[in-house]
């Protein structure tokens, strides 16, 4: 067919195509992206390229609550000024971004890198539980806030570690599952409606 | 172009899988259309709509339109979201079960309304207290029954003779029971004992009303539970997903 096609230069089309082998971007992505860099300026392909670059060298994950981390242990594990009794777990590091956001929760946290989800084949292995269990080890927590999607899989995940916490006498708490801020009654769905009904609270 | 015609189907979420950033894909399971896949965009997103009328397990109203690949959901309103099935550990994985079943032993777009009821009926049977096991094991025989794998429970697969009140073999390949002088002929066999033949048969062969009043001790429980999982593993030629995080629960 095209046999006479010029291709592009050779570093345009492999960048084309290390770009298009990130989720979410096709071949045509690509090439806008890669054109884009090729005219923007020097500062700012090396900012990006040693942003790449240092994201695989420096970042670990923390060894007590495996998040994203620059140091060892993270932030959060180290600062004295957080409630170490408390631990919220969330499925992916980006969770903790969006909590800390709202600046309301000051305990630590425990990432599980997943949830349990029995029809793909993710088991009670496969996420972080036992090292979870290996925190409570030493007593000193006393609340646990289960803070995994409000999605199947994180609810199977939730009721799994209640039981296996329960008998440890850990107060174990669940983010409240209702209606979201700016959303309307009408579109809502039935299990949602069934939890924001049972949780309601005193004005 | 021609416009994209819509339609509307009653449907079980039996499978999600991600897609892209805010989509998913989905299995559906209909009463009329047999199985389908559609695009569901946007679900997501913590304020879709359409988010928690789509969740897996769900039985509800699909509005659907159709696209050149795959078609995608328009809109979607809950008829029973069986609520119990997901606030209750063991209950969600036995559904899930049932749900991975019927997914794996179904083609596209071939309609099985006897299933499709069967599924729906099995799902409010689990929201119930009772036997689940039993539930499960009443819904792998008629499963079975109905895509064409139903064992044969009544005479040696081999000699054709009548069965006698002893303990005879289950044989997965050729699907069905060997008499003690047959069961050498057949690689792969377990023995199975009076009281599981009796409870197969009375399974497959009975409705619901009569074979939910069965008593079954802990032991026959697992033997059946065993036989039906090896069957099943056989058929398929892989071992189910959800069966292994069912093990890890009964532990």
């Amino acid at each position: 067919m095209n046999q006479n096609l010029i291709p592009a230069a050779e570093a345009v089309s492999k960048l084309i195509q290390e770009f298009s082998k990130l989720p979410g971007i096709g071949p045509k992505s690509a090439q806008r992206l890669t054109y884009y860099l090729l005219r923007a300026p020097d500062e700012q392909a090396k900012l990006l390229a040693g942003a790449l670059l240092s994201i695989k060298q420096k970042i670990t994950l923390c060894s007590i609550c495996f998040n994203v981390t620059e140091s060892e242990p993270c932030l959060i594990c180290r600062s004295d000024q957080r409630d170490r009794n408390k631990i919220c777990i969330v499925e992916q590091p980006q969770d903790i971004l969006a909590l800390e956001h709202t600046r309301i929760y000051n305990g630590l946290y425990h990432v599980l890198h997943g949830a349990i989800s029995p029809t793909e084949g993710v088991g009670v292995d496969d996420v972080r539980i036992k090292e979870l269990m290996n925190r409570l080890q030493d007593g000193s927590i006393d609340e646990l806030i289960l803070a995994t999607n409000p999605t199947l899989e994180g609810e199977q995940t939730a009721m799994y570690l209640n039981k296996l916490i329960f008998p440890l006498g850990i107060r174990v708490t669940r983010l409240a599952r209702g209606l979201p801020f700016g959303t309307e009654l009408e579109y809502a769905d039935d299990v949602t409606l069934t939890h924001a009904i049972e949780g309601r609270q005193e004005f | 172009m021609s416009k994209p015609r819509n339609y509307q189907t009653e449907a079980i979420i039996i499978k999600k899988t991600k897609l892209g950033e805010a989509d998913r894909i989905l299995t559906l399971y209909t009463p009329h259309l047999g199985k389908i896949q559609a695009v569901a965009k946007g679900v997501r997103r913590p304020r879709s709509k359409l988010a928690g009328h789509l969740e897996l397990l769900t039985h509800s109203q699909v509005s659907l339109a159709r696209g050149r690949n795959l078609d995608t959901v328009t809109g979607s309103q809950t008829i029973n979201s069986f609520l119990p099935l997901k606030s209750e550990l063991e209950l969600t994985a036995y559904a899930l079960y049932t749900i991975e079943l019927v997914d794996q032993f179904t083609a596209d777009q071939i309609e099985n309304y006897p299933l499709f009821q069967l599924l729906l009926e099995t799902m409010h049977r689990l929201c119930q207290a009772g036997d689940n096991e039993l539930v499960l094991r009443y819904f792998e025989l008629h499963l079975l029954n109905e895509v064409g794998y139903r064992p044969q429970l009544q005479q040696c697969v081999s000699c054709r003779s009548t069965l006698e009140p002893v303990t005879n073999s289950f044989c997965s390949s050729t699907g069905g029971i060997l008499c003690p002088n047959c069961q050498q002929t057949q690689p792969l066999t377990y023995p199975l004992s009076v009281n599981a033949l009796k409870v197969l048969r009375l399974l497959q062969s009975s409705d619901y009303t009569t074979a939910g009043k069965l008593k079954i001790n802990p032991e026959l429980s697992r033997e059946l539970a065993e036989v039906m999982k090896d069957y099943v593993k056989y058929l398929l030629e892989r071992e189910l997903k959800s069966a292994a995080w069912l093990d890890t629960l009964r532990k």
